[in-house]
Order: C-alpha cells, then structure tokens, then sequence
C-alpha cells in the first residue's frame, strides 16, 4: 500500500518535473516548420530543391578565374569544405576590417581584395549562386554567431530596428514576428523570422533571394522605405536574428512559399 | 495634395482634435456626409486597399483567406455607434497606445514611410466614411 503511494508519488513528481523540462525546451521554430509537407518535401529532396541548381553554379563559379589577379576562390580556398561553418558564423568583421559584414559582403571583400574583380552586384545570379553554394557547406549546422564584444553595439542597433515602428502602416518586426507568430495575416502563417534557410527558393519570386530580399519585402509590406541595398541597418538585422536563432539548425538552400 | 496635408495636419492637431473627439469617438463625418456601406464594404474587402482581412475576419464570405491577429469584424455595428467606429479606424492607437491597427486617417508620428505614401493617409476622408458606414451595418 504504502510502496504504491511512493511510486504514485514519484510518478506525481516525474510528471511534474517532465513537464518543467518541457516548458524549458527549445520552441523556437524555422519557417521549415509552418511549411505544408509537400515544400519541406520539396526542400529535403536535392533533385527536387530548386536551390540546388544555384549550388551547382556555385561550384562552376568557385574554381573559376576572376579578375585582375585572375584567381579562383578555390585557388586560395581549396576545396568548398573549406567553407564548412562559414554561413553559420556570419554576419562577422573580417580581419582586417572594422564593420560586420554578412556572407555577401565577405564574398565581395575577397572579390575587390583578393580578386581584383569588381563587386558582384546585389541579387546577381553569379553572388547567389556562390553564396548558395558557401552556405551549403554548413547545413545541418546550429547556428554559431561568433563571441566578439565588437558585434555587440551592431547587435543592439538591429534590435532597435526590430522593435521600432514603421511605415504608413506603424507595424514593426517583432509585432508580427515575436507576438503574432504562428497567426495567420490573410492566409499566410507568420514564421517567426529566424534566417536560418538563406539563401532562399521562394516561389512566389520563383528564384532564388538572399535575406536582404525577404526583409526588403516586409519593408515594402508595411509601406515603409526599405533601405538601401548597401545600408548597414540590414546587417544590423542580420546580426541580431542570427543571435536569436542561435544552436538553430542552418537550412540552406531553404524552400519558402 | 498640399491642402488636403494641411488639412490632414490640422486635424491630428492637439487643439483641432480636441473638438473632433468626443470621449471614445468622433461624432462629425470627416467629410459632412454619411458613407456609402456598398464602397465600405468592397474597401473592407480589398487586401491592398483597406488591408483589413490581413488582420480581421469578417462576413465576406468571398474572401477565403481572412486575418486572425483581430477580434472579428462581424457584430462591430452592434458593438459599436458609428462615431466610435470613426475614432477606431482614423487612430486607434487614441484609444490603445500599443494598438498594431494602423491609424488609418492619420501621417503625423510615423516613421520612415515609404516615399509613395509619405504624407498620405492610407485611406481617404470619404474611404473612411464608406468603411465607417459599411462596419455599422454588421449587426447580429
Ligand atoms: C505585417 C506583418 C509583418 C511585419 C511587420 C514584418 N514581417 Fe517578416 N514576414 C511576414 C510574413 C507573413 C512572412 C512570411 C511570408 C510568406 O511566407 O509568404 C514573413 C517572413 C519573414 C522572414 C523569412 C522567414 C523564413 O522562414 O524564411 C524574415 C527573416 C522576416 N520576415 C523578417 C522581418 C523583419 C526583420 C521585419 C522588420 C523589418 C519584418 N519581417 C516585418 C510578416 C511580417
Ligand atoms: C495590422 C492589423 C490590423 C489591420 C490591418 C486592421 N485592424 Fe482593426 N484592429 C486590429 C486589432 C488588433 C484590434 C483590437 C483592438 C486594439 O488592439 O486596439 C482592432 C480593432 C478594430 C475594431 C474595433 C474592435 C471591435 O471590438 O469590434 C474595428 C471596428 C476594426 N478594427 C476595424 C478595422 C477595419 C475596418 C480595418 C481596415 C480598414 C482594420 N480594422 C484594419 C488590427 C488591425
């Protein structure tokens, strides 16, 4: 009788302490997880998964000569491995340099440095394509912005902006992303905005975008000015949704409706 | 398009909207005249025009895909007299500091509009009449 009470007991206290575990667990979610199966099935095949295509482009375009100093990227890198962790880390400040960059930025700094070779402009079908094909590298990989004290001020200008207000419509990121996540605006789930599938398959571009692309669109959304291509507000951004996606696992070339 | 910026400026005015605002409403037309209920309710039901199903659901079975950030729409006539219908969809946040409805008759307080939209309001005085006027037929 009693030995039964203890085991209901401890049963009680297992329960209890599950169920604490549990409401400590991880409920971060990708926009992956608010897709219907088909596009996650779309997005898990590597023949299926548009992007894919980018990632070959990107392999032609890695081992080819560029530039003044006519190098390749795999001429200094070697092999793509090389790359593993790299998409996970950014944005970051390159040696040498002062500002964060995002991946793009670090791959048009080898371009200009390295390369002697003018910037690939933004959204190009050359940057994507090597972008895609870096990112590639580290899927599967949690998401690890790196410890540099220098990031931290950056970090915080991109959550302000998070949080700020604007356009005609008077919303901010962390209305739609942070309290009406998982909602329906008209018929769309609200993901909550992690960044961790970039660059991106999106059908209704029916191309390939980086996370510039997608936060330049929620600008145009809310009416407001979306800034320029080459403004450090979207690093600012970037800096601070990795951050929040930390130990998420990396997803690119990620499939989005 | 200065004029109706003046006026727009006029009326979000402290001193001006002092008389508009009576309590939790505004009583006067924003444009002396009533609304037309048919024009609200195709304004209502436009996702870039009134943007209203982003958020809301409402009886307008035509439109499958409907918000639910929002308390419905349906009922809103019952809930509501037309001049507290006026104050919810010209400023909202009047009533709610932290309301995410936009201010649908206002251009004062925002930030980094759009160049397209700056200095406009994202409906118009009579726009919003129509709306005002299609929302009070909601009863039930
Ligand atoms: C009015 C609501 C709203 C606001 C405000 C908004 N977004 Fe979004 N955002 C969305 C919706 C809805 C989607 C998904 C669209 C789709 O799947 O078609 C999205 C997608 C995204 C994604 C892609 C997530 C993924 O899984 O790929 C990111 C990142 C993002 N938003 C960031 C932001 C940032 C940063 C801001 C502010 C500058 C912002 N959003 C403002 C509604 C909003
Ligand atoms: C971005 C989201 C959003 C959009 C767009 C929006 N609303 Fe709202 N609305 C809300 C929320 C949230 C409330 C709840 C009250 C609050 O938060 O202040 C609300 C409240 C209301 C109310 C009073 C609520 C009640 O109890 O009945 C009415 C009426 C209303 N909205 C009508 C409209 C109309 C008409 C439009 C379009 C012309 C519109 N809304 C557009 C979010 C929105």
């Amino acid at each position: 009788m009693t030995a039964l009470r203890v085991v209901a007991g401890l049963a009680i206290v297992f329960v209890a302490s599950y169920a604490a575990a549990q409401s400590g667990a991880d409920r971060r979610r990708s926009g992956y997880q608010d897709m219907g199966e088909a596009l996650q099935k779309m997005q898990d095949d590597d023949t299926a998964n548009p992007g894919m295509l980018f990632v070959q482009l990107g392999s032609q375009a890695w081992s080819k000569p560029a530039g003044a100093a006519d190098k390749s990227c795999a001429d200094c890198h070697g092999a793509a491995a090389s790359m593993k962790g790299a998409a996970v880390r950014y944005p970051a400040i390159p040696k040498g340099a002062d500002v964060p960059m995002d991946l793009e930025g670090r791959i048009n700094l080898c371009r200009t440095e390295n390369q002697k070779a003018e910037r690939l402009p933004p959204e190009s079908r050359e940057l994507l394509a090597l972008e895609a094909y870096v990112a590639h590298q580290s899927r599967g990989m949690p998401v690890a912005p790196p410890v540099d004290p220098r990031l931290g001020a950056f970090r915080d200008q991109g959550a302000e902006i998070y949080r700020r207000r604007q356009g005609q419509l008077n919303l901010s990121c962390a209305i739609c992303h942070d309290d009406n996540a998982g909602k329906k605006l008209a018929g769309v789930t609200i993901p909550e905005a992690h960044p961790t599938g970039y660059p991106i398959y999106r059908l209704e571009w029916q191309g390939l975008g980086s996370l510039k692309r997608r936060l330049r669109n929620c600008l145009v959304g809310i009416r407001a000015e979306a800034y320029a291509y080459d403004a450090p507000e979207y690093v600012m951004l970037e800096l601070f949704l990795m951050d929040r996606a930390r130990g998420m696992t990396f997803e690119a070339p990620g499939v989005r409706p | 398009m200065r004029a109706l910026l003046v006026a727009v400026l006029a009326f979000i005015a402290p001193a001006a909207a002092a008389q508009q605002i009576v309590g939790d409403a505004i009583p006067a037309s924003l444009t002396g005249q009533p609304g037309d209920a048919v024009r609200g309710r195709a304004i209502v039901a436009n996702r870039s025009l009134g943007l209203c199903l982003l958020c809301h659901s409402g009886p307008i079975s035509e439109e499958r895909f409907q918000g639910d950030l929002a308390p419905t729409l349906a009922g809103a006539g019952s809930r509501w007299s037309v001049a507290q219908l006026r104050l919810r969809i010209v400023d909202g946040s009047r009533l709610n500091a932290d309301t995410i409805m936009p201010p649908y008759y206002r251009t004062s307080g925002l930030q980094r509009v759009a160049r397209n939209f700056e200095g406009k309001t994202v409906l118009s005085a009579a726009q919003v009449e129509d709306v005002v006027a299609y929302l009070s037929t909601l009863k039930d």
